[in-house]
């Protein structure tokens, strides 16, 4: 029996390596000067694919990713990691979507996909932090979610178990399938590339990036079509345009501010132990820890 | 951070020109490339393979395998019931590895290998060492395997080969409590059973590494009434009988904490006969140890790497007088002379393993059909080669390793005698490795004859033709007066004819040979980077290397027979 497992996956800037050049002067990300890497809690939805499909007899996980046409990496990261496959959705028109322009997008590459069973995706992207991208293509799918998973801890054709993490505590639930699960950051990391994998999908690549690369081991793709990413432009997917890219997305960016940290913000404090413990109570007051 | 993608010098090593013969013997013209979908296609695709497969391992060594080596060194493995129990961070860095798949590097595909040849093996056990010397044990132990794949018949190499490359440990079972250096007297009794076709082990083992391993092989005496080595068989055991094999002690060490050192009681534990009776000893033992002693150079070069880079950032960072302490000339001496051992260390690492798997490659293939005239004398050939730079290089690295490990700690200053860095486990863990797997002493003996036969000199002047940049010119005519030096060197202690002059001064000799080796390769290498990488290390290490052929050169040529005399303690 199939049983489709659908990874939804973004390439975002590494923003946790922010340097000076991190943003352009009116106030957007600069991309050039951020390496290009795989969201993080993606990654952690990732390991909660790989897992279920090992326990449940007959599943595939696939990757799905929007972006441009070097987003097909985190497909081939995917695949080295024990995916099977991916689709990256790939157009201009896409370009500037907010997160219910992107989520409308995905909808419609899903349902191109015919019978999905369960959809993954992290919590958020460190791009945005917005969490919204998943619960929207789960209300568009009209599939039930859980979100906050931290780890799936059953699955059948008919149901699945999952444990939340929250902020008071870990909540054990069940539903039916399809489902959308979004992960959380303190689930189990992301296992490492295997060898025979990245050896075996090292060449795979859509057709945009072979005709870039030119003639080198075409033969390949023909014996081995697995090597082929599926490429889905706008054309490929059902869509009404007015729902996609700057169009389809009513978040507008107003002002951007640069919150610069001065020394005028520094406090000195001497070593004795009441200032340390006045300094915790603040911090814990204003939510700076805790 | 990536221990393989931020060190330039060991991908330097891939694009040496015996790569392609290597690569090509390796993978028998390519033979398996429409039977396996990750088997190489072509040296390009070979050598891309095995860098994508070391960046795996480099990431593994720098996010999971460095992280954990302090806790590691911490808390040390524990016994429970007579088996072992990892510690958290080495059973966490074994489970990444295997989920990695990378385990069984070098075995044939058809047991579920990688087939690399072991020049990208060598690298990735620089990378684990470097991420933590104890734990390249643990990872190294799967030399085992390559000894069961070239030596052990095809039903054994099906049942065991497949559960390494799943992660399954092994050891290497030879040591005893009177038999150390001397395997000869080793004890264990192997005993035949007619009526299962089985041999039983008992006896006791001790100082063995990894010792409750899953897959162990081990020395045994198999034929009764005898007290040499033609009496010794090797054996494989499966580890998996429980209570058979038991962990009476795992010791307490100064150094590789966490790689579990232990004393073990065979208990009619049973096991099959690798190769032929009576072999154990002289010949899969020796080609055990052979693979053995390149593994202590990796961990070894791997180590001076991890004291070198910590001396470096700490002498980058420490300020005094007003200045960085890497400003002052005491200490940037220090620093160059670390590195120039280690870039030496790793040259003559990579020269010996690339030896190694020609040969190896023709051992591989005699066994599939009968070579050619020309093979079988390229097979000598480079087996000679081989057989004389292993325990060169196994005595070189393991020493540099130690004096790299020690000036790391003086670069350190009082702070590099605490525990809050790095070095000081560095200068533990090193500690063992000129006295394991054969001591520096042992090395020397090995290495001696190829001294008094002419192979070192004949190896020296065949560098000496190799292609050397004109700029080096004049480091080349240092180096063939340091050659003059060696050779009337060696002529003088042959010309004596006393087997304990010989003994006395061989370590000098070695050593001579030793120092002109690396200086020329270093010089070869800078030849042929395009990154100029080498040239202050191959500068740095000639000057080094010249005084101390020099030191020896005069203290042999005023040194007489009974000059020794004086040496001689009662």
């Amino acid at each position: 029996m199939s049983f489709k497992i659908v990874v939804l996956a973004k390439q975002v800037p590494d923003t946790r390596n922010v340097g000076k050049d991190a943003m352009k002067a009116d106030g957007t990300v600069n991309r050039a000067a951020l390496p290009a890497i795989y969201n993080p809690e993606d990654l952690n939805a990732l390991e909660q694919a790989l897992r279920l499909k090992s326990q449940v007899a007959g599943a595939t996980v696939h990757v799905l990713t929007m972006g441009p046409a070097r987003a097909a990496e985190i497909i081939r990261e995917s695949m080295y990691r024990g995916a099977d496959g991916g689709y990256l959705l790939s157009g201009r028109e896409f370009a500037g979507s907010d997160t219910l322009a992107t989520s409308y997008a995905l909808a419609c590459a899903i349902r191109k996909m015919g019978k999905v069973d369960v959809i993954v995706c992290g919590r958020q992207a460190i791009d945005g932090d917005t969490a919204q991208v998943g619960p929207q293509v789960a209300e568009k799918l009209g599939m039930p979610q859980i979100t906050y998973a931290e780890e799936i801890l059953d699955c059948t054709a008919s149901k699945i178990t999952v444990k939340r993490r929250l902020e008071r505590g870990v909540e054990v639930v069940s539903g039916p399938i399809p489902m959308v699960v979004t992960v959380n950051s303190s689930a189990p990391e992301c296992r490492p590339r295997h060898a025979k994998l990245t050896l075996k999908y090292k060449r795979a690549a859509t057709l945009t990036e072979k005709q870039d690369a030119g003639a080198d081991y075409t033969d390949l793709y023909t014996v081995h079509p697995y090597l082929t990413i599926t490429e889905w432009g706008i054309n490929d997917i059902e869509h009404d345009i007015k729902w996609l890219g700057l169009t389809g997305s009513p978040t507008k960016v107003k002002q951007i501010e640069n919150v610069v940290f001065t020394a005028k913000e520094s406090k000195r404090l001497t070593a004795n132990d009441e200032e340390i413990e006045d300094l915790m109570k603040e911090l814990i007051a204003n939510h700076t820890i805790g | 951070m990536n221990f393989f993608n931020d060190n330039p010098a060991i991908k330097f090593q891939l694009s040496h020109p015996l790569m392609p013969k290597i690569v090509a013997l390796k993978e028998r013209n390519y033979a398996d490339k429409d039977k396996f979908d990750y088997a190489a296609r072509d040296f390009e695709d070979a050598i891309d393979s095995y860098e994508k497969v070391l960046e795996i391992i480099g990431g593994i060594c720098s996010d999971i395998i460095a992280p954990n080596a302090e806790s590691v060194d911490h808390d040390g493995p524990q016994v429970e019931n007579s088996r072992v129990i990892y510690a958290r961070g080495t059973q966490e860095n074994h489970d990444a590895l295997t989920q990695a798949g990378v385990y069984g590097i070098t075995l044939p595909r058809q047991y579920g290998g990688l087939n690399f040849p072991m020049v990208a093996y060598v690298m990735s056990g620089e990378m684990v060492s470097r991420a933590d010397a104890g734990f390249a044990n643990i990872w190294g132990l799967q030399d085992c395997a390559e000894t069961i794949s070239e030596f052990a018949s095809d039903e054994i190499k099906a049942e065991f080969l497949p559960r390494v490359c799943e992660g399954a440990t092994c050891s290497m079972d030879l040591t005893e409590p009177d038999a150390g250096s001397d395997l000869q007297a080793v004890q264990l009794k192997a005993t035949f059973n007619e009526a299962d076709g089985m041999w039983y082990l008992n006896g006791v083992k001790r100082f063995i590494t990894n010792g409750d391993a899953q897959i162990k092989l081990v020395l045994a005496r198999s034929e009764d009434g005898t007290t040499d080595g033609r009496g010794l068989s090797y054996f494989v055991a499966d580890n998996k009988h429980d209570h058979t094999v038991l962990v009476r002690r795992i010791e307490n060490k100064l150094g590789i904490k966490g790689s579990p050192t232990c004393e073990l009681v065979f208990n009619n534990t049973p096991a099959q006969l690798v190769g032929t009776r009576r072999m154990g000893l002289i010949k899969y033992v020796m080609s055990l140890m052979n693979g053995a002693r390149l593994g202590i150079g990796a961990q070894s070069t791997g180590l001076s790497a991890a004291a070198y880079t910590e001396a470096l950032n700490y002498a980058r960072e420490r300020r005094q007088f007003g200045k960085a302490i890497i400003e002052f000339p005491a200490v940037y001496e220090m620093l160059s002379i670390i590195k120039a051992k280690l870039d030496a260390s790793r040259a003559l690492l990579y020269e010996t393993t690339r030896f190694v798997d020609v040969y190896k490659a023709y051992e591989g293939i005699e066994s599939e059909r009968k070579l050619t005239p020309e093979e079988k004398a390229e097979f000598k050939e480079y087996l000679k080669l081989a057989d004389a730079l292993t325990p060169m290089l196994k005595m070189f690295s393991s020493e540099y390793a130690n004096q790299n490990a020690y000036d790391s700690i003086q670069v350190h200053g009082g702070s590099g005698f605490m525990k809050d860095y790095a070095c000081e486990r560095h200068f533990r863990d090193a500690r063992i490795m000129t006295i394991y797997e054969g001591t520096s002493q042992l090395q020397v003996v090995a290495a001696i004859r190829h001294v008094t036969t002419g192979n070192y000199l004949k190896m020296i002047r065949d560098y000496d033709n190799q292609y050397i940049k004109p700029e080096f010119t004049s480091f080349r005519k240092r180096l063939q007066i340091m050659t003059n030096l060696f050779a009337n060197a060696v002529a003088r202690v042959n010309e004596v004819k006393n087997q304990e002059y010989l003994d006395f001064q061989s370590r000098r000799l070695v050593e001579m040979g030793g120092h002109i080796i690396m200086s020329y390769l270093l010089l070869i290498d800078a030849s042929r980077d395009t990154e100029d990488q080498f040239r202050k290390s191959a500068e740095v290490y000639l000057n080094f290397a010249e005084v101390e052929v020099r030191r020896h050169a005069a203290f042999i040529k005023t040194f007489e027979v009974d000059n020794v005399d004086v040496y001689k303690v009662q």
